[in-house]
């Protein structure tokens, strides 16, 4: 059977994958939030990790939660992009310094 | 190593590989597919921990509309490839030493006597008949019922915002005021005086 630490485990280092991801990929905003989406993975990845060994189905409503919010950000972000992409012709996250901040 | 201990690792294995994949391969395209396999297989995962619909919720939710998403983004938008490229490798020593050392970190304390074995041992398996699905209904329709509209309304706010944002409106068909022009007109713009002579009574 599956020890609760090897899972606990693979979600870290897909964690981490996804972290290095970011830093890898910094100029593509598509690729980012693909990071963003493998990171609440690894989340909810713990979340049923710790359900189904404490016995507590809580945990699984949280992820379903999750994966609600996840689903409607997605959606917001590449309606972003889409508008960012009619705008500006770019979705480099260099040229995107119109705030200068 | 019993039976499900291997799946577990070939689907683990799975997982970390698309993972990488992900974030290294050249074209976002194929980075999309990439993640569909990624959370099939955390799907397969999460039904091998008895959390069947939450499994199958990521496999039609995830894969079937999200990622489709995405590809048709990706494919809409047209990306000047070379130009995303550049730097690519110039971050990779400090998020690899980030990365690293937080899966360190984690092993460290995940090794812990805490979640071994012997004091998290594996739960026994429920009966053939049991319904993940129906408890997890019976949660979320009674203790969890308020949190749930939330979130129905969050989905509604995110239709609404992502079909605001991209609707591009139809010039032609949209009358507007324009207040400028309004307070500038004068007489002489709207009144045409005719000079003509009056019509007999027939």
């Amino acid at each position: 059977m599956i020890p609760l630490h090897e899972v606990l485990i693979l979600a870290a280092i897909l964690f981490a994958i996804s972290i290095m991801g970011i830093f890898l990929n910094r100029k593509n905003v598509v690729i980012l939030l693909m990071a963003i989406e493998l990171m609440l993975l690894s989340v909810n990845m713990n979340f049923i990790a710790f359900s189904y060994y404490l016995g507590d189905m809580a945990g699984q409503v949280f992820v379903f939660f999750i994966l609600t919010v996840a689903a409607a950000e997605s959606a917001i972000g590449l309606a972003i992009l889409i508008v960012l992409f009619r705008n500006r012709r770019t979705i480099n996250v260099d040229d995107l310094d119109a705030l200068k901040g | 190593m019993t039976f499900t201990h291997a799946l577990f690792y070939l689907f683990g294995g799975i997982l970390l590989f698309a993972a990488a994949m992900v974030v290294t391969i050249r074209h976002p395209v194929k980075s999309a597919l990439f993640l569909v396999l990624a959370f099939f297989s955390a799907a397969c995962l999460w039904v091998m921990m008895e959390a069947e619909f939450l499994g199958i919720a990521l496999v039609l939710v995830y894969v079937g509309a999200v990622m489709v998403l995405f590809l048709f983004v990706v494919m809409m938008l047209d990306v000047d490839l070379a130009k995303m490229r550049e730097g690519f490798g110039e971050y990779l020593p400090m998020g690899g030493i980030v990365a690293v050392l937080l899966v360190l970190e984690m092993v460290i304390v995940l090794s812990s006597d805490m979640f071994s074995p012997q004091n998290m041992p594996v739960p026994l398996e429920h009966a053939a008949d049991y319904s993940n699905t129906h408890a997890l209904g019976m949660l979320i329709y009674t203790a969890y019922v308020y949190p749930f509209e939330i979130a129905a309304v969050i989905l509604l706010v995110a239709i609404v915002a992502a079909i605001t944002l991209t609707l591009r409106a139809r010039r032609k068909h949209i009358k507007y005021q324009n207040p400028s022009e309004q307070i500038k007109v004068r007489r002489e713009d709207r009144v045409r005086l005719v000079q003509m002579k009056s019509e007999k009574r027939s």
